[in-house]
């Protein structure tokens, strides 16, 4: 066996399907109040956070499961999660990397992020998730003295709590929709960022989240704002280990752009798919949106979904302020019984606002991908402009593609074009690339990545060559 | 509403001498119409038009009952001249008059279907409304390799003696192989406030030719909803062309179904709106077997408060490879009241394909405005030719030159 065939054979199996065995402290089983307030007191919160919990916990209870989506999934058991739980050893919370439990940095070397390596060597600061509770977080010091606030959220409720409570909740209400209203209720942890005014952040924020004990969901709370005049870019990237029963992660992010502020959030969601018979695998429902409140403000979303058993979730910007600009650019791929229903919202509130969206959507094996969107113009959005183009590939007759865009017009002085099509890899193209000796997987690859080129090009460098890859490891086996 | 529907059922079989069965089967149409109502915006194909409430903001109460025993005298005035044509005329819901002067009498048939219940499959409450209410169905048949020699003008006439109606239409229509039909529907109403619901269903067999032309275009306070269905076979073409522009709230819904290989279908549509009206067009087409292909082209001119809606859909089956589809809405907006909601819809299920659709909306382009007026147009003028020709892109694609004259006879556009 020659060293390809090798590397494709490692390739196939989930790279990244294991599970480390650390105690963890787990919450009761179910959602009651009784688990808020065990949530909301292991994190020594505040009486107005559990309140803000509480409140949302309220109107969880009147809301209903959505069913318009596309994807269908047998019924949850929200009584049967597990919603907190972490690491024992997370109990007294370390002061630096050394004190970590040596397992734990294991897990991440195994996951290709260690976390002192690629600090030192790659010049991102890593705010890792292990679980529910953020394990450490490096490069604090050269952040603090620009006045960069990069914290688990749970520290800035303790520590900012002026930010936290102005901004929480802002952009996805506790009354928002059924997934993000529960993960407003129970969320556990995730990532807060500040930038204060006028400053460029020095370097790619990053976080790496992994679901680790079984049949806990993940709920991440993100939230990231932007003061005038500064700019940062935010990379989240995801793997999960190997379970047989699907696992539900339900994440909100929040981003706050204050004017003349520029934010940037790449994703790279790898999570465990299920495997060839879409056996297990993680359901993705993610609410990520956010509001350009300042003038001249801009928010662009990239993000490469490969990974999770079902996709479902649409980052979307709000145009408020005036000359706001909002960007969307996605690339989805679906192999074997994957579902994927991802897009965007552009609302444009302000004048002059413009969006642009560009989404990218491969579907192969057996697997089903939508494409959803929405474009609105409000009557005030004086001389916005929207621009989109969806493309779709299919690879295979048993697969599916749409699009569902929606698009609203409500002023007489902005323009909307949108385009999409839906085609296959053709022959020709194919030949074209055997001819020059490659061979049929490389010639897919290759020209899959060409397909997706402009959304790659968005993703900052570190980020780019593992998309890439990922690209090819997605659709591994499915030419033929 | 619920009691003046029981009521007004009641009468309306009274007349009729139906089969116990047929009975059942009409009064189970209107318990589902009863416990459904008015399609309203909660159901994903009414998002954008709420019909429930612009019927209650427009109207108010509807009555039902439609006496169908005095005869209506037709108003010869009101047909096409310049054209020769077959009609048949509809006067406040009853049928007056089928005249096929122009064609052979044995190559065309008319079944009376009153006597026989053959419900209308629709996903929406309005299917059951006219199941329960239509008591006149005609078939009109085309037999083999006949070619209609002159089009037939279906007239719908309402007049002022109706106030506050729901009336509701049925026509079934078959072409046999090799046959053809050019059909025009022309609304004229002189009635205010009423809501027609009109339901046509085609069978087109192997390489028949249908061409159905849609005009409303006489200004007029009513509300309307037409469902074509359209089943077709091996090499049939269908060709719908749609002016929306009259009505105070009109719906144009195409189904098209095509079941046979080397099918086509084509659907050209044109808003031209103003003051508060509300129109829509619906369109699903099924790609349901291999090598078939269709087109689409809807163009909207909306001038003040007016709103137009288009959602169209291509479905492509697994077995369906080597699909064409096409779909591309423009719409201009004139005035900041304006609006225009599209949802252009792709499901696609075979990897063979070449589908796509474009959609854009926006102002009349000021460089070509300021073109024109360089050259001496006033800015009017430069307007009216710019929208002229927006427009006649789709009218273009009229492939009856003698109707395609007609239309824009009627639109007052000139090339």
């Amino acid at each position: 066996m020659d060293n390809r065939q090798k590397e494709i054979n490692n390739l196939k199996d989930y790279k990244y399907g294991f599970s480390t065995d650390i105690e963890n402290i787990q919450a009761p089983k179910g959602l009651n109040e009784d688990v808020i307030k065990f949530i909301s007191n292991i994190k020594k919160e505040p009486a107005w956070m559990l309140e803000f919990r509480l409140k949302a916990f309220e109107r969880f209870k009147a809301l209903k499961e959505p069913d318009w989506q596309k994807p269908k999934f047998p019924k949850i058991d929200y009584q049967d999660l597990y919603y907190y739980s972490a690491p024992k050893s997370m109990k007294d919370k370390p002061k630096s990397l050394d004190e970590l439990d040596p397992k734990l940095l294991e897990t991440y070397k195994k996951l290709g992020i260690p976390l002192q390596e690629q600090a030192r060597l790659n010049g991102i600061a890593v705010d890792a998730v292990f679980d529910s509770v953020s394990v450490a977080t490096t490069f604090k010091d050269e952040l603090t003295k620009q006045g960069i606030i990069f914290c688990p959220i749970s520290e800035a409720i303790q520590n900012h709590p002026e930010l936290v409570k102005k901004y929480l909740g802002s952009v996805i209400p506790t009354s928002d929709h059924f997934f993000a209203t529960l993960n407003s209720a129970v969320f556990t942890d995730g990532s807060f960022v500040y930038i204060p005014e006028g400053v460029r952040c020095p370097m790619e924020l990053s976080t790496y989240f992994r679901i680790n004990a079984s049949n806990t969901g993940q709920f991440e709370r993100t939230l990231i704002i932007a003061d005038k005049g500064s700019y940062v870019s935010y990379l989240e990237g995801c793997t999960a280990p190997m379970r047989d029963e699907n696992q539900l992660h339900a994440a909100n992010v929040e981003l706050i752009a204050l004017d003349d502020a520029e934010i940037k959030y790449s994703t790279v969601q790898n999570w465990y798919p299920g495997d060839k018979d879409g056996k297990g695998g993680i359901y993705n429902f993610v609410t990520k949106r956010g509001l350009c409140k300042g003038k001249n403000s801009k928010i662009s979303w990239t993000q490469v979904e490969t990974g999770s058993a079902i996709t479902w979730k649409y980052p979307s910007c709000i145009l408020k302020g005036d000359n706001s600009v909002g960007e969307f650019y996605s690339i989805a791929i679906t192999n074997n019984h994957q579902m994927a229903d991802t897009g965007t919202k552009m609302i444009h509130l302000g004048k002059n606002t413009k969006s642009k969206i560009i989404s990218k959507g491969i579907s192969a094996g057996s697997s089903d991908m939508t494409y959803r969107g929405l474009v609105d113009i409000s009557s005030k959005a004086k001389n916005s402009t929207n621009y989109t183009q969806c493309d779709s590939l299919l690879m295979g007759n048993k697969c599916g593609a749409h699009t569902v865009p929606y698009i609203k017009n409500k002023n007489s002085e902005s323009n909307i074009a949108h385009e999409a099509t839906t085609s296959k890899i053709s022959e020709e193209q194919l030949h074209y690339c055997q001819q020059r000796g490659l061979n049929p997987e490389e010639a897919v690859g290759l020209i899959v990545n060409g397909f997706c080129k402009e959304v790659l090009q968005q993703l900052p460098m570190e980020f780019a060559v593992e998309a890439q890859k990922l690209v090819g490891i997605s659709l591994e086996g499915s030419v033929g | 509403m619920k009691e003046q529907l029981q009521k007004d059922f009641d009468n309306s079989i009274k007349n009729l001498s139906l089969s116990q069965k047929d009975i059942e089967i009409k009064k189970f149409c209107l318990d589902n119409f009863i416990d459904k109502g008015f399609p309203n915006k909660k159901e994903e194909d009414w998002k954008f038009s709420d019909l429930n409430q612009i019927i209650k903001k427009n109207i108010g109460e509807l009555s039902f009952y439609n006496d169908q025993a005095s005869t209506n005298k037709v108003d010869t005035s009101l047909f096409v001249d310049g054209l020769e044509h077959n009609k048949i005329v509809f006067i406040n819901g009853r049928i007056e008059k089928i005249d096929f002067e122009y064609e052979k009498k044995d190559q065309i048939e008319i079944i009376d279907q009153s006597e026989t219940i053959n419900e209308f499959k629709n996903s929406n409450s309005l299917s059951d409304l006219n199941n329960a209410f239509t008591n006149k169905c005609f078939k009109i048949l085309v037999k083999k390799g006949y070619q209609l020699v002159k089009p037939l003008i279906i007239y719908h006439t309402t007049n002022s003696k109706i106030w506050s109606k729901n009336i509701n239409l049925r026509l079934n229509f078959e072409l046999d192989k090799n046959s053809s039909l050019r059909l025009i529907d022309l609304f004229n109403d002189t009635s205010e406030k009423n809501f027609l619901n009109i339901f046509y269903n085609f069978e087109l067999k192997e390489n028949a030719v249908l061409k159905n032309y849609k005009v409303d275009k006489f200004e007029n306070k009513n509300i309307k909803y037409a469902f074509n269905n359209i089943d077709q076979d091996k090499n049939s073409i269908s060709e719908t062309f749609i002016l929306s522009s009259g009505s105070n709230f009109s719906k144009n819904e195409i189904n098209c179904n095509l079941k046979g290989v080397y099918a086509s279908a084509f659907v050209n549509g044109v808003f031209s709106l103003n003051n508060d009206k509300h129109h829509e067009i619906r369109s699903i087409i099924n790609h349901l077997t291999d090598n078939t292909k269709s087109y689409q082209l809807i163009k909207s001119v909306l001038d003040e408060s007016s709103k137009a809606v288009y959602q169209g859909k291509i479905f492509v089956n697994s077995d369906a490879q080597k699909t064409d589809g096409y779909q591309l809405s423009k719409a201009i907006l004139l005035n900041k009241e304006s609006e225009f909601n599209a949802k252009p819809e792709l499901e696609i299920y075979a990897d063979d394909v070449k589908c796509s659709h474009g959609s854009a909306s926006g102002s009349l382009n000021e460089d070509s405005i300021f073109y024109l007026m360089s050259r001496g147009l006033s800015y009017q003028q430069s307007r009216e030719l710019l929208i002229n020709g927006f427009l006649l892109d789709v009218i273009e694609k009229i492939t009856d030159s003698e109707i395609k004259n007609l239309i824009k006879n009627m639109i007052g556009i000139k090339e």
